[in-house]
């Protein structure tokens, strides 16, 4: 098991350190610099300034070195856009937000999802079965962006039940939680429902129904268990979907997270705040996938975890 | 009782072949042809595929209305008898909006799906053929890859290389060869140690031959799941793209461009607006969901979904 850790942190940094090289040398093969676009720093003397600010007149593997030198710090560098602002004072800011919107979309996803593909796979074939698929298959279909605006325009502006916008309370939560929600409930629910199916027809649900279990018993504590086991491998997948998805979202619900700095980078073509992101989000996903496959292992037994290729 | 020897005589065996193959003999895709068939909701999907590849082709010759004329008195008018789905806040044709997104969302996803299609085949089928070390460090690659959150990639190439169809395109297939080359790698290795293609091998195919007449064409049920499941994906990732600002430039639409322009005037009333180019999006995902879903069942009934 610590061998198996060991090796996985190793392939971790060596797969971040890949991506920083990478996503470096794109951002640094663009033509031009940040500061001559509009003519609003025209002045040569500022961009020059400017230009020895941030390093950019360095040839590009002494800029390379530096970066990682400072990512060694877990500095991510200034913004070029918002002038006293640092990358990690953004992610700082806006992060943490992101992060609970996306936490709470998955536990909508986790809990909804879970249920409906149970409740599908109890009464398989029946209309509930049907309703609840069809339901899945349209969570599916119906990007996300939409179910927020319909979302707004019913459940906010029609019928005040809840905020239209912005963030604070467990009220403003429920609105973009629900639409960041609804692809993620619509694949669990799938994916819980064929489980269910399948361990609900095998020999040691038969022995608990035959000793005379209570129904209600032999789905929670013994299908259950074992439907719901895939789904933890796909958490790594859906976190990701979730953190990446969440920027629209924000901006759909004016909710100052990651999005709005990262949508922000993209328009002033702020390449530090991009990079950032890039980075930040990288180290992340490959760290919840990490912790996925550990949390696999723990939960089921059977996966021999130092068998299995990193 | 006893029978006299004479009776004893061989069968004339030229006369019954029992051998014989009397029913018409179905081919792998004629096969697969009759499931699709015999599945209802795949079937609708594949109809609507149909439908909606039709009205992306002729779809323009329904409508004198310009997608790109702009005429502003005619600004945010309801679906009506002259503009069927409603004019857009510049006083564009809704309907011919859609029209012409069609064939650019079709477009990109069909285009993004076809350099996703030919990378993975190479890049999965080299890596499963050949096995071992570069099996290994090919995977390795694409496991890296996999650990990126693709929808940076893709803004970070955006962002690079500029808005832009080719753009959009490029960047969509730079992530979305992995999932296809993945299933391919594991396709092949499957196969390449199954008994038929000992036999083939033992009777002296060169490898070539064993590629092209026994790997790939039974990858191909698998490779046709994931082709179903990866257009949606690219449609929607657009749509998302032109959500962010990258997506298509103006005066071009896509369903993508048109349902993101369309949220801001939603409360205003303008249902049509976003209604249409959610409605085509819903729609294309959904079919090819559900032929996805009917070809899985067809191709890997080991996996069936009872």
């Amino acid at each position: 098991m610590a061998s198996y850790i060991l090796k996985r942190l190793v392939s971790m940094l060596v797969t971040l350190w890949l991506i920083v090289t990478v996503t470096f040398f794109l951002m640094h093969s663009v033509p031009g610099s940040p500061f001559d676009k509009d003519g609003k720093n025209s002045n040569p003397t500022a961009v020059q300034n400017m230009m020895a600010y941030y390093h950019l007149d360095e040839p590009v593997g002494i800029q390379y070195v530096l970066y990682l030198k400072s990512l060694l710090k877990l500095d991510l560098g200034p913004s070029i856009g918002h002038f006293p602002d640092s990358v990690n004072s953004m992610i700082s800011r806006g992060f943490p937000v992101s992060f609970q919107l996306g936490m709470i979309a998955i536990l909508f996803a986790i809990v909804a999802g879970i249920a409906l593909g149970t409740v599908a796979a109890l009464y398989k074939n029946r209309l509930i079965d049907q309703a609840a698929m069809v339901l899945a298959v349209l969570g599916i279909a119906v990007p996300n962006f939409v179910v927020a605006t319909l979302l707004i325009k019913y459940v906010a502006v029609e019928w005040h039940l809840l905020p239209v916008a912005m963030w604070g309370t467990w009220r403003h939560a429920v609105l973009p939680g629900l639409a960041l929600a609804t692809g993620p409930i619509a694949i669990i629910a799938r994916m819980t429902r064929a489980n269910m199916v399948e361990v609900l027809t095998s020999d040691y649900i038969e022995t608990a129904r035959a000793k005379g279990l209570h129904p209600f018993v032999i789905v929670t504590k013994h299908a259950l268990r074992n439907a719901v086991l895939p789904v933890v491998t796909l958490l790594g997948a859906l976190i990701a979907n979730v953190l990446t998805g969440s920027f629209v979202i924000e901006k759909i619900f004016a909710i100052p997270g990651m999005g709005k700095y990262f949508v922000d980078g993209i328009n002033n073509r702020d390449y530090s705040v991009i990079m950032g992101t890039t980075v930040f989000y990288s180290a992340l996903l490959l760290f919840m996938m990490f912790l996925v496959d550990i949390a696999y292992g723990l939960i089921d037994p059977r996966i021999k975890l130092h068998r299995k290729e990193g | 009782m006893s029978v006299p020897d004479s009776l004893f005589v061989p069968m004339n065996r030229s006369a019954v072949d029992a051998e014989a193959i009397v029913r018409p003999r179905l081919g792998f895709w004629k096969e697969s042809w009759n499931r699709l068939l015999a599945n209802k909701l795949a079937f609708a999907g594949a109809v609507i595929i149909i439908l909606l590849a039709l009205l992306a082709s002729f779809g323009p010759m329904l409508t004198d209305q310009s997608y790109s004329r702009q005429v502003l008195t005619d600004a945010n008018m309801s679906p009506s008898a002259e503009h069927w789905f409603g004019t857009d806040d510049l006083g564009r044709d809704v309907f011919a909006r859609i029209l012409y997104g069609a064939r650019i969302s079709l477009f990109i996803g069909l285009m993004a799906t076809l350099i996703d299609v030919v990378i993975g085949i190479v890049y999965g089928g080299i890596a499963g053929y050949v096995g071992g070390r570069a099996d290994n460090l090919m995977m390795r690659f694409v496991d890296m890859l996999y650990g990126v959150p693709y929808l940076l990639i893709v803004i970070l190439l955006m962002v690079i290389m500029g808005p832009g169809l080719l753009t959009i395109i490029v960047a969509l297939s730079a992530t979305g060869w992995i999932g296809m080359a993945r299933v391919v790698r594991g396709q092949v290795l499957t196969l390449k140690s199954s008994e038929y293609v000992l036999a083939s091998r033992s009777i002296g195919s060169s490898g070539w031959h064993i590629i092209r007449k026994h790997l790939l064409p039974n990858a191909m049920g698998v490779i046709m799941v994931q082709i179903t499941f990866s257009v949606p994906s690219a449609i929607f990732a657009e749509a998302f793209l032109s959500f962010l600002g990258l997506g298509i430039q103006p005066p071009l639409a896509s369903w993508g461009v048109m349902a993101s322009d369309a949220l801001g005037v939603i409360l205003s009333g303008h249902w049509w607006r976003l209604f249409y180019p959610a409605f085509f999006i819903s729609m294309t995902m959904l079919a090819f969901n559900l032929v996805g879903d009917g070809l899985q069942d067809i191709f890997n009934p080991r996996q069936r979904r009872s």
